[in-house]
């Protein structure tokens, strides 16, 4: 079933497949004569289905890859829209495996936090998954969003992971525009829907801010694409222009689009290199474009702001280094200082923000803009050190996030609120609890041992010849980091325990599923990076060979 | 004058002018045939049922004309692969609109035979606005559509807003028709000739001159082409001719505000391209053609008219709240964009603007069809009345979704093919030498599409994201075939996004059959 020749279809599609039985499931229920409950739990299991299969692909993949060289591989390619000479290709190489197996493994954790099972009576009731919602009158709250509108809940979470494992895998430039945007409407509804009290406008504004970036991004494929030079198509033909994005690397290094007429007096590399960044910056988040993050992510529910925070944003620095990187050279050096200084803004003002912050969902919103700013310093650099540590934060921020929102939903499923001052004591009552927690905040905040800290340390090795001073500020930064993280565990889980917590039921089956799995990973990383490293390593150096400043 | 050539021309030409003859026929037959069946009980199916095969019949016709381009009635109009693709449009935007009448109650039913009547003759009009390559067929095109038109939209005789609707109709057409009179007889002046092939090089002749004679021949150049260029956006509805649009499709039966939105805006399109491409084609070799775009750089004004009709429509409808109005903001926003394809004043930008109004024509009309839809089941226009749509019909809502989001130009949806269409059109022409506009108008269009989300998107929120009006929402009971109807529309805006190459594949071969 899986070969090489179609695994990625299948990672990509098997989401899809599901998502489409979901729909039948609604449509044939009168004729079928089901109840409600059996059409939920039947949807609950396809996205199970379809989500595992997406992630047996992903790993498969991974295991078929081989890292010892640089190419493109797992190569599915057929012609699609003749007219225009888009292709319908997909492949990995270093850079994309890496993302495609973490998008495999965040999208089936995603799925597995959106299930209401496993949870026990007491804390199933505590978060209101019970038809009618919790009972209580003390603590009025509306139902758990795994309870409720559940088809289309599952659907959507199906047609999302279909969207970015596509946007991973797609190396021609439409189909990966394609893919880019078909993500936007099921976040849309996801947080629009089943988010939180301003979900409307949080759902708008993510949307808004994202189709802003992206149709400038479009009018720069387009530019790309009048401006490159004959290729050949999969059936052999030739054409005048190209979207194949293995061909235009190839162009790119060749210098091709520096041959560009200017546009306005401005060199095209530049405009084009500006469009992209643009698009690719809003969905890091990099500052100013980041504001639309903290409201997604207070807004939504768990697993889709594990997904955001696991996935979405690490698609901002897949794209530079997929699009900028390799095909507008020049224009990439050119802009090198500037992200730098972009990358620093990101990690020494969030990290501020962070001390600022009350709602535990957005200190670590703010958390992960200030650690997607090491991604871009490393990114900046150009040196091997530095660009493999920005590629590894992304896939260590990719598992860490994920944990740190899961954790912040499994206190909101029992409080209701996410008030870090109106905690306290917490580790008495929740000692599991109080354990995973730790793990994962020392993880983020980049303690010895653990996945984040080799990221960081990469990172700045990498910078600090490039960008002495700016890495100096970044490396002491970090203990601010630590002054959030710290500040808040001992607000939360030390000191007398506030009555009103008392006899909350600890972690439950469904929250183990997918925290510990997470966790796991992060300590084998922290000691093993190596295994990342020596798959996305070869692809990297030659992405930035003559491009580093040293 | 020897007569006899010209009695031998019009009468070969009625070979290439059978589907005509046949729409000619029908409006007549459907009068007939109302009041034959006054009494009978089935009159709107029968009636519908004879519109349909009027349709349908000019639609056999029309298939089974002669190959080639051919000037019939000794230039008057051009029958060739070009008009035939317009020609097609307005076929299934008549047939959709026909049968949505019959499903609907906003026709009332005695007057039934009436509306399909002179919705025949508007799909004449259509025909002949397509295939005309002449000043005065033009003209006398445009006038059978308008004529027809003002009593359409305002069928509604005791609803205010429909009076109100076709007097602003009659007012804005009637200064239009007139403003462009008076353009054509400039043109006229000027080169001698009202036939689309002879204007450029006569024209390009008149340029020759120098002092103050050729002063004054740029002079009513610009003047000729402007005016007549005001009678074309009058139909198409861009700024600064686009007021009648709100109101009149507010007003009009919903139906026929639906195929407003796609017919005569296909065919204002269709005799533009033909205008200009055929009259005033830049970059041809062909004579004098540099001295035509430096006196009248109609690319560049097109331009600008393209930018401030899409920022317009985009921005006024952000405040709407009755749909129809909303989507007659949106409409404008739309022509906007085609424009652009127009004013590329390239073959690709002809062809964008072809397969644009294609796809626009499905996804629109589906759009309209959930419009009254909904109005049907509610009886209400207002976009609070959407609110927990997806509650009370979830099939309609993911229908209108599909359609909103297909406008927006998102992919994989028909929109987002039309719009990289257009966007591709005029990128290609950046590159050349002052060619650098077009990338400011690229960026212009770019973000218009960010802020037509915002409106867009406002439909979406109601009628998913915002409770019901009721704390019980009933499920609607909408007629069967509105259902059907909208999500054969849906699906083909998802097909056509998904495999366009069938569209832009008969686009591209029907504009190489353009004539002229």
């Amino acid at each position: 079933m899986f070969t090489p020749g179609s695994i990625l279809s299948w990672a990509t599609f098997a989401p899809l497949a599901a998502a489409a039985l979901v729909v039948l499931l609604v449509v044939l229920r009168p004729i079928l004569r089901l109840s409600r409950r059996a059409v939920d739990d039947g949807a609950r299991l396809l996205a199970l289905a379809g989500s595992g299969l997406s992630l047996l692909a992903a790993i498969a993949a991974w295991r078929m890859f081989d890292g010892s060289t640089d190419q493109v591989q797992l190569v599915q390619h057929v012609t699609w829209i003749r007219a225009f000479n888009i292709e319908y290709f997909l492949g990995v190489d270093g850079l994309s495996i890496s993302m495609v197996l973490l998008t495999g493994i965040i999208s089936f954790v995603a799925t597995i936090a959106s299930m209401p099972w496993w949870s026990g009576a007491r804390a199933a009731e505590l978060a209101g998954m019970v038809e009618g919602g919790h009972q209580d009158p003390a603590h009025p709250h509306p139902q758990h969003f795994s309870v409720r509108a559940v088809p289309g809940y599952m659907a959507l979470l199906l047609l999302l992971q279909t969207g970015m494992m596509g946007t991973f895998v797609a190396l021609d430039m439409f189909l990966f525009y394609v893919f880019w945007e078909v993500m936007l409407l099921p976040m849309y509804f996801l947080i629009g829907i089943w988010g939180g009290p301003r979900k409307e406008y949080a759902a708008i504004k993510f949307f808004l801010y994202t189709l802003a970036g992206s149709v400038l991004m479009l009018l720069a494929i387009i530019g790309l694409y009048y401006n490159s030079a004959p290729a050949e198509l999969a059936g052999g033909d030739t054409a005048a222009h190209t979207f194949n994005l293995v061909e235009l690397a190839r162009q790119g290094a060749a210098g091709q689009f520096e041959r560009a007429a200017p546009i306005l007096g401005f060199a095209f590399t530049k405009l084009a290199f500006v469009a992209l960044f643009i698009g690719f910056a809003i969905k890091i988040p990099m500052f100013p474009f980041h504001t639309w993050l903290p409201d997604a992510h207070v807004e939504a529910p768990t697993p889709i702001s594990v997904i955001l925070a696991g996935v979405l944003l690490k698609m901002g620095p897949y794209g530079i280094l997929r699009f900028n990187y390799p095909l507008l050279r020049d224009a990439t050096q050119w802009a090198a200082g500037a992200i730098a200084v972009f990358g620093l803004i990101n990690i020494v003002y969030a990290a501020f923000v962070c001390l600022a912050q009350k709602d535990l969902k957005r200190l670590i919103a703010y958390s992960s803009v200030s650690h997607m700013g090491f991604t871009l310093l490393g990114m900046a650099a150009m040196t091997p050190a530095g660009i493999s540590g920005a590629v590894l934060n992304m896939f260590t921020h990719g598992l860490i996030s994920p944990m740190l929102f899961l954790v912040a939903g499994v206190i909101y499923d029992r409080a209701h609120h996410r008030e870090i001052e109106r905690f306290g004591g917490l580790a008495q009552a929740l000692p599991e609890y109080a354990a995973v927690v730790g793990l994962s905040f020392f993880a983020s905040l980049g303690l010895p041992g653990l996945a984040g800290f080799i990221s960081e340390f990469m990172v700045f090795s990498g910078a600090f010849p490039v960008f002495t001073t700016y890495t100096m500020v970044a490396a002491i930064s970090v203990v601010i980091t630590a002054a959030y993280y710290l500040w808040a565990i001992h607000r939360m889980f030390l000191g007398k325990l506030n009555p009103a917590y008392q006899g909350y039921p600890d972690l439950n089956w469904r929250e183990r599923l997918s925290l510990y799995p997470l966790g796991a990973m992060v300590i084998v990383l922290g000691f093993y990076p190596q295994a990342v490293l020596s798959v996305i390593g070869n692809t990297l150096q030659t992405l930035i060979k003559g491009m580093s400043p040293l | 004058m020897d007569l006899l050539p010209l009695v031998e021309s019009n009468l070969t030409s009625l070979a290439w002018f059978r589907p005509e003859l046949a729409l000619t026929a029908g409006p007549l037959l459907v009068l007939v045939l109302d009041l034959v069946w006054r009494r009978s009980p089935g009159r709107v199916a029968r009636l519908s049922g004879v519109a349909l095969l009027v349709l349908a019949a000019a639609a056999v016709l029309l298939a089974g004309q002669p190959e080639g381009g051919q000037a019939l009635f000794n230039g008057m109009i051009q029958s060739d692969g070009f008009a035939t693709y317009f020609k097609w449009l307005f076929l299934a935007a008549g047939a959709v609109t026909v049968v949505v009448v019959a499903l609907g109650s906003e026709v009332a039913k005695e007057r039934v035979g009436e509306f399909h009547a002179l919705l025949l003759a508007v799909v004449l009009g259509l025909f002949l606005m397509a295939s005309a390559s002449d000043l005065l067929m033009m003209y006398l095109a445009i006038e059978l559509v308008s004529m027809t038109s003002y009593v359409l939209a305002g069928f509604r005789r005791g609803d205010r807003r429909a009076t109100e609707a076709a007097l602003k109709y009659v007012i804005y057409g009637g200064v239009a028709s007139g403003v462009m009179l008076f353009g054509m007889s400039y043109l006229y002046g000027l080169a001698g000739t009202f036939s689309f092939a002879e204007l450029g090089p006569a024209v390009a002749a008149a340029l020759q001159g120098s002092g103050p004679s050729l002063a004054a021949a740029r002079l009513a150049l610009v003047v000729g082409i402007a005016f007549v260029a005001a009678g074309v956006g009058y139909k198409i509805a861009a700024v600064p001719f686009h007021m009648w649009c709100p109101d009149v499709y507010e007003g009009a039966p919903t139906p026929f505000t639906a195929f407003l939105s796609v017919g005569p805006k296909a065919a204002g399109f269709a005799l533009a391209l033909r205008f200009f491409l055929s009259a005033f084609r830049p970059r041809e070799a062909q004579e004098g053609a540099a001295a035509l775009l430096e006196a009248v750089p109609w690319p560049a004004v097109i331009g600008v008219v393209a930018a401030a009709t899409m920022t317009l429509g985009n921005l006024v409808a952000i405040a709407q709240t009755n749909l129809k109005r909303l989507l007659a903001y949106s409409s404008i926003a739309h022509a906007g964009y085609t424009l652009m394809g127009l004013s590329a004043a390239s073959a690709a930008g002809a062809q964008s603007v072809m397969i644009y109004l294609a796809l626009y024509l499905v996804m629109n009309l589906g759009a309209f069809v959930v419009v009254m839809l909904v109005a049907s089941a509610t009886g209400s226009e207002s976009l609070l009345d959407y609110r927990g749509l997806a509650k009370r019909q979830p099939f309609t809502a993911v229908a209108f979704v599909v359609f909103l989001l297909s406008l927006t130009g998102l992919p994989p949806f028909a929109g987002f093919i039309g719009k990289w269409y257009l966007f591709t059109a005029v990128w290609a022409r950046t590159g050349e030498a002052g060619g650098g506009w077009y990338a400011v108008l690229l960026v212009i269009a770019a973000l218009n599409t960010a802020v037509s989300l915002y409106y867009y998107a406002r439909i979406i929120r109601a009628m998913f994201l915002d409770a019901p009006n009721a704390a019980e929402p009933s499920p609607l009971h909408p007629p069967l075939g509105y259902q059907l109807i909208a999500g054969a529309f849906a699906a083909a805006v998802i097909l056509f996004g998904v495999l366009p190459q069938p569209v832009i594949a008969w686009a591209e071969q029907a504009l190489g059959k353009m004539g002229g």
